[in-house]
């Protein structure tokens, strides 16, 4: 066993970091370990996540356009910039459209196939999959399927033949926004592509409620259905369906792919990601103003973090495991 | 990366179950229930249906006035057309998402696997405070910090590089946090059996620890590889000159072409696709147990 090869391979940043000082032979102290396990993930996560970090923080307090190495402070101006700006405040008002239905709407989805998909005695694993299989799929991918055929604006879309079959007139599903109907086309592609996998979340907690409830409870004469339901399934699934909902949460904050490519070239439907590549990588190429919004995002995300926490008492089960 | 975690007792979908449906049996409940599972089935399906279909057809087909419930003359020829495509590049873009898939999996898996372990288990003062340092990172979202992200990027002058696409992703805190979150619960026993034998913590690690931990490791990767197939936000930024475009990107730009080649670009995304359904077919076991024990995704 070679010490010494294993040494060169690892970046050797962390023996800077620390003053570890092998007195006993490298390989018996825990200092000397403890860096050269963590070292290269330490050094890259100070390099790759605090360093732009920082970086955008510094950017957000200087006008720089087409330039990274500003050199005009101009203090809080970029946030009142992107605060005053309709476009932003605009996309944190369809990030609050957009997580006001997909959140229940997934959670109630996801929720209902665990149920069904629960009760199967045969053919359980099959429908599974099927449920299952859309989480492969990625959210381009779904977004051609859903753009170019499905809610393709023209007859020969899926969506417009089967209205068209009850002498319905073609729907712009995504070229107009009034009435809005392109919310239809994103939540169901989003819905379609992530409730597969918040059902196995359900599934797996659906399994660990154990079966002497629902004895106990035939036993007292609760009615099998809604009312065993009602009082001990949800009630034993809070903990999943808190997690699920935190999950759902940041994951519409970060919508972005579905947004992007659906309504390419619209300036309807802009949520704050999408919002924040044009005015950062857009044809204006704002560093500072974008680097301001990320900074106003990442606040607003670590509130409603912490909020949420506080209420589903996270963290402290962060040992349970 | 979305990232949380679920509660670790959550786990272990793969134990035996005993069904509750059989409590009120009867035939006419049954029959309802897998009517309704059948039908939602079906819906889920839809998608996949129409891309087969349209990727097996000619364009006549796709955009006829009635809907053909399937091409009468399958179009074989079509699969390979999608490579001969001069506008996309598409041959590349799937190499380009192969490479940065797989050494972006093995990657993670590296650097933040040993992490997860010197974090777990390897006794050191200040180490707490290391842990935080890396706990802080949960909470600045990956995605938000791609403005940043890309500034860096380009003063190093790896836009349009392997380097640009893989190297940044690879430090997930999310990821070291779950690989230390389960060596803390790797039995002691093993690594100490090990060190009587004279092993190092870095010989215990890749002798004894590894090896009894592929299922984990299986999970990780499995969840690691789809997430990186289906990125396309950092790619995108990355990916300026179409050489380096990912098959997220290339897909993508079909969209916002003048010129739309229906069953060319259906049957790109099926042979997008194709990579993640084999993942599915044969890894699903350590993808469904990874996430029922971790709640991760992309």
């Amino acid at each position: 066993m070679s010490t010494t090869t294993e040494l060169d391979s690892a970046p050797s940043a962390p023996a800077k970091a620390s003053p570890a000082r092998p007195r006993r032979g490298l390989r018996g102290s825990g200092t000397f370990n403890f860096w050269l396990f963590t070292g290269p993930f330490l050094v890259g996560l100070l390099i790759f996540v605090y360093v732009p970090i920082g970086w955008s923080i510094w950017l957000s307090f200087f006008e720089a356009r087409f330039t990274v190495t500003p050199s005009t402070f101009v203090g809080f101006d970029n946030y009142r910039f992107m605060l005053e700006n309709d476009n932003f405040t605009g996309a944190l008002g369809t990030f609050t459209v957009f997580a006001a239905i997909i959140v229940p709407t997934t959670w109630a989805l996801s929720l209902g196939l665990a149920l069904l998909v629960n009760r199967l005695r045969f053919m359980r694993a099959f429908f599974r999959s099927v449920f299952f299989l859309p989480t492969a799929c990625s959210y381009v991918a779904a977004s051609l399927i859903w753009k170019m055929s499905l809610f393709n604006g023209v007859r020969f879309g899926l969506a417009n033949t089967v209205i068209g079959w009850f002498g319905v007139e073609n729907v712009a599903w995504l070229a107009n926004p009034d009435p809005p109907w392109y919310w239809l086309v994103i939540v169901s592609a989003r819905l379609w592509l992530q409730s597969g996998f918040y059902m196995i979340l359900f599934l797996a907690a659906l399994q660990n409620i154990p079966d002497e409830l629902y004895e106990a409870a035939a036993l007292d004469g609760a009615k099998p259905g809604w009312q065993t339901f009602r009082y001990i399934t949800l009630p034993q699934l809070r903990a999943t369906s808190t997690a699920v909902i935190l999950l759902l949460l940041i994951a519409a904050y970060q919508a972005f792919d579905e947004f992007f490519n659906l309504l390419s070239k619209t300036t309807w439907g802009r949520p704050p990601l999408v919002e924040l590549y044009y005015t950062a990588l857009g044809d204006n190429q704002d560093y500072g103003a974008g680097s301001a919004g990320a900074v106003i995002l990442t606040l607003l995300i670590i509130l409603v973090t912490l909020f949420q926490g506080r209420i589903m008492g996270f963290g402290r089960g962060e040992e349970s495991k | 990366m979305t990232t949380t975690v679920t509660k670790a007792r959550d786990a272990v979908p793969g134990r035996p179950r005993t069904p509750r449906g059989g409590r009120r049996g009867s035939v006419l409940g049954s029959t309802g229930l897998y009517l309704a599972v059948g039908v939602a089935a079906l819906l889920f399906l839809v998608p996949f249906y129409v891309l087969i279909r349209n990727a097996f057809a000619t364009d006549p087909e796709i955009t006829g006035e009635e809907w053909t419930f399937f091409p009468t003359d399958i179009q074989w020829g079509n699969i390979t057309e999608p490579f001969e495509d001069t506008t996309v590049d598409f041959g590349q873009s799937m190499v380009n998402s192969l490479v940065v898939g797989v050494l972006h999996t093995v990657g993670t898996l590296l650097v933040c696997s040993l992490a997860g372990y010197g974090l777990a288990r390897i006794p050191y003062r200040h180490a707490d405070k290391v842990f935080y340092g890396v706990l802080f990172t949960l909470m600045v979202p990956t995605a938000v910090t791609f403005v940043p992200g890309f500034v860096l990027v380009s003063s190093l002058g790896w836009i349009d590089s392997y380097r640009g696409l893989i190297i940044p992703g690879l430090f997930s805190g999310f990821t070291c946090f779950l690989f230390r979150q389960y060596f803390l619960g790797f039995p002691k026993e093993l690594e100490e059996a090990a060190r009587v034998d004279g092993l190092g913590y870095w010989g215990a690690y890749w002798r004894v620890v590894v090896p009894n931990s592929l299922n984990f490791f299986a999970a990780i990767a499995t969840i690691t590889f789809i997430n990186g197939w289906n990125s396309f936000l950092w790619p995108l930024v990355i990916g300026q000159d179409p050489s380096a475009w990912t098959v997220q990107v290339a897909l993508s730009s079909y969209m916002t072409n003048q010129t739309v080649n229906y069953h060319l670009i259906f049957m790109a995304t099926a042979i997008s696709l194709l990579p993640l359904l084999l993942v599915f077919l044969f890894l699903q076991r350590w993808l469904v147990q990874g996430i029922a024990q971790t709640g991760i995704k992309g």
